[in-house]
């Protein structure tokens, strides 16, 4: 019995180590964005916010910040509108070419991005849109939306096709099925898919390395060219204000996952 | 309406209204079906396409390939050559179709360029017989090599690219040959590659197979605090947390420090911007893509199976590897694979962690890009990094089956 408590005892001394690893990084950062001073350096010999100010004044991160929700927003729509729409269409179809169509939709997320954005670049260089606002939302769009159908089929797995017969049955239109009956059902998943697609757009890198020119450089953008020459403690900043947001976002999509799946088997019990 | 009351005629009617249904279907998928034919797979096409792609001495000196179609290779052209090349030199004059065809051919001949932009310049003043007026005024004209150049690059496709991407070249008879010793850095490239997302996925599941079993077994309060804190770092973007090792490990940062005041080492030691570096970030940016697919596969393994085994008089480790490990292997190979392809297209990381000799096959892909413009060395490149990805995701699908797996 003696060597299979010091098994695990030691297994759970690793398991442990290895969590350490994983949260480590993150929690090194938070305190240093709020260091006294212009260098990233253990003990912080004192508390301010200076960093937090220049992230916040500073035009250069300004408008990286604009341009980052802005596109968030725009490509968050677009995905979530072509997005929703296809995972809807693909769900209740029973076309035996459905499997061959959903792997076509989502296999940006199989190619390597580099290669995704270099082609985007050529493509878009030829149509003479590389550089502009226009082509970075379309190469943020490619990455995002398989996103929102991943999301949004999962939501309709659940989905009961019932419901829809049983509201037809009892006489209410196609219209009033899908306001009453589909939408309430499909909105957690909707919305889910939406923040998603923003979050894919806000943290995404190499795209904008690629497709943006100075002028629309967005936030990650920023982040890479300030550690590429020094770390600064504004990029500290930035980089947790990243964080606080994707993974904000990213607890949101989860309680929204949570609370659709508590609808769609509400909804087909009761 | 007295037809559709015969059983055939209702099957039809089914079978038609199916059809119809299928059809509004598909135009609601319709508009994502073509945003990704048009922006992703055509895109992606049209690049990989560059790769054999050979426009510049096929349409820029049809003359010249003309003339030198019965040309046997040894002697000189003869003047009608040179006449064709004066002909089609003169019509490019000033289009950038001319500096693309000097770097083009600049690959094949090193110095090639400028005998073209030169001669390109010259050409407007050229007075026959232009073969002597030519060899005068650029005696490179006067060297076979650089007609053989012409020549074996007349064809609107080619194999260079990617016989480059192997460090191979075709000589002007056709066969083929290892490159130059200064043009053979690709199959290193690849050989890297390969050994730093091997050495990050065997690192993955060693930390990440303790962990994943552990959630898998844990009571449930206790699991979905720790895959929370799985999924927080994966959340959070891998600039971000390149950023945060590179805070870490760098000279004065915390690694260095406390390794100093442990007294394990007197002085600062390099820790990132180099293999090791990029190693530790690797791993910890992908442990998560190994912990998430293990757990789901450890968690549908019975608890009780190890017990029986050990009531069964089989010592844990017998057991484990009996028991546990078999049923443990869809999950590690899930994982491994998902971990390995993930890494041999990593660029950002490599670019911000890594050193100069750490660079994988996407920063070659964007060098190629964005440095020197050479599209058919960067899609030849990114082909073979393709194709490797698909060949690996296909044999994953073929040995435990892609279905099988989402099922756990």
């Amino acid at each position: 019995m003696g060597s299979g408590r010091i098994f695990r005892v030691s297994l759970n001394a690793f398991v442990a180590l290895v969590f350490v690893f994983l949260v480590t990084p993150m929690f090194v950062i938070v305190p240093l964005s709020f260091t006294s001073v212009s260098v990233l350096i253990y003990p912080l010999p004192g508390l301010s916010l200076r960093w937090y100010w220049d992230f916040f004044n500073n035009p250069l991160w300004t408008q990286a910040i604009r341009n980052s929700l802005l596109l968030g927003v725009t490509v968050s729509l677009l995905a979530t509108a072509l997005g929703t729409a296809a995972a809807l269409g693909l769900t209740a179809s029973r076309s035996r070419f459905k499997p061959l169509i959903f792997a076509l939709l989502v296999s940006p997320l199989v190619v390597p991005v580099v290669i995704t954005a270099v082609a985007a670049f050529y493509f878009f260089s030829a149509l003479g849109i590389a550089g502009s606002f226009a082509g970075l939302v379309l190469g943020h769009t490619i990455l995002a939306t398989p996103f929102v159908i991943v999301t949004v089929s999962a939501t309709m797995q659940g989905f009961d096709r019932n419901l829809i017969r049983a509201a037809a049955s009892l006489g209410a239109p196609p219209l009033i099925v899908l306001q009453r009956v589909i939408a309430p059902l499909v909105w957690p998943g909707l919305m889910s898919g939406a923040l998603f697609a923003f979050a894919i757009s806000f943290d995404e890198l190499v795209m904008a390395l690629f497709l943006a020119s100075p002028e629309l450089r967005t936030l990650p953008r920023q982040i890479f060219s300030g550690v590429s020459e020094s770390i600064s403690p504004t990029i500290a900043a930035a980089a947790v204000v990243l964080v606080a947001v994707s993974t904000g976002l990213m607890l949101a999509v989860e309680l929204l996952r949570r609370r659709a799946e508590g609808l769609t088997a509400q909804a087909s019990t009761s | 309406m007295s037809r559709s009351t015969t059983g055939t005629s209702i099957a039809a009617l089914v079978r038609k209204a199916e059809l119809r249904r299928e059809r509004r279907l598909l135009a609601i998928a319709a508009p994502a079906i073509t945003f990704v034919l048009v922006f992703f797979v055509l895109p992606i096409g049209l690049f990989l396409f560059r790769s054999v792609d050979n426009p510049e001495v096929h349409g820029s000196l049809p003359r010249t390939l003309t003339a030198l179609h019965q040309w046997d290779r040894t002697t000189l052209p003869d003047e009608q050559a040179f006449a064709a090349l004066v002909a089609d030199l003169r019509a490019l004059r000033g289009k950038p179709e001319l500096a693309m065809l000097a770097r083009r051919l600049n690959y094949d001949v090193s110095g090639f360029r400028s005998v073209i932009i030169r001669s390109g310049r010259l050409a407007e003043q050229g007075l026959p017989p232009y073969r002597k007026w030519l060899i005068a005024n650029e005696p490179a004209w006067g060297d076979v090599t650089y007609w053989g150049a012409i020549r074996n690059e007349a064809s609107p496709l080619t194999d260079f690219y990617l016989l480059a991407a192997f460090d191979l070249r075709r000589l002007s008879n056709g066969s083929i040959a290892p490159a130059s010793n200064e043009n053979a850095l690709f199959r290193d490239l690849f050989a890297r590659t390969f050994w730093i997302s091997f050495t990050v996925t065997v690192l993955c599941l060693i930390v990440g197979f303790p962990v994943a079993a552990v959630i898998a077994h844990a009571r449930p309060k206790v699991a979905n605090l720790l895959l929370i804190l799985v999924l927080l770092p994966f959340w959070s973007s891998l600039l971000v947390r390149a950023t945060a090792w590179i805070v870490l490990l760098q000279d004065e940062g915390l690694i260095n420090q406390a390794l100093i005041a442990l007294g394990l080492i007197a002085r600062p030691i390099r820790l990132v911007f180099n293999r090791i570096g990029l190693t530790i970030a690797m791993t910890h940016v992908l442990l998560p893509f190994m912990i998430l697919p293990l757990y789901s596969v450890l968690r549908g393994i019975p608890q009780g199976q190890m017990r029986a085994a050990a009531s069964l008089g089989a010592k844990p480790v017998i057991a484990f590897l009996r028991v546990y490990l078999p049923q443990a292997l869809p999950g590690i190979v899930a994982g491994s694979t998902l971990v390995f392809v993930i890494s041999l297209g990593y660029y950002v990381a490599p670019a911000l962690v890594g050193g100069p000799r750490d660079q994988m096959i996407g920063y070659f892909v964007a060098y190629f890009t964005n440095s020197t413009v050479n599209w058919g060395m960067a899609s030849a490149l990114g082909t073979l990094l393709l194709v490797i990805v698909a060949l690996i995701y296909a044999a994953l699908a073929r040995t435990i089956g892609l279905e099988r797996l989402r099922a756990q």
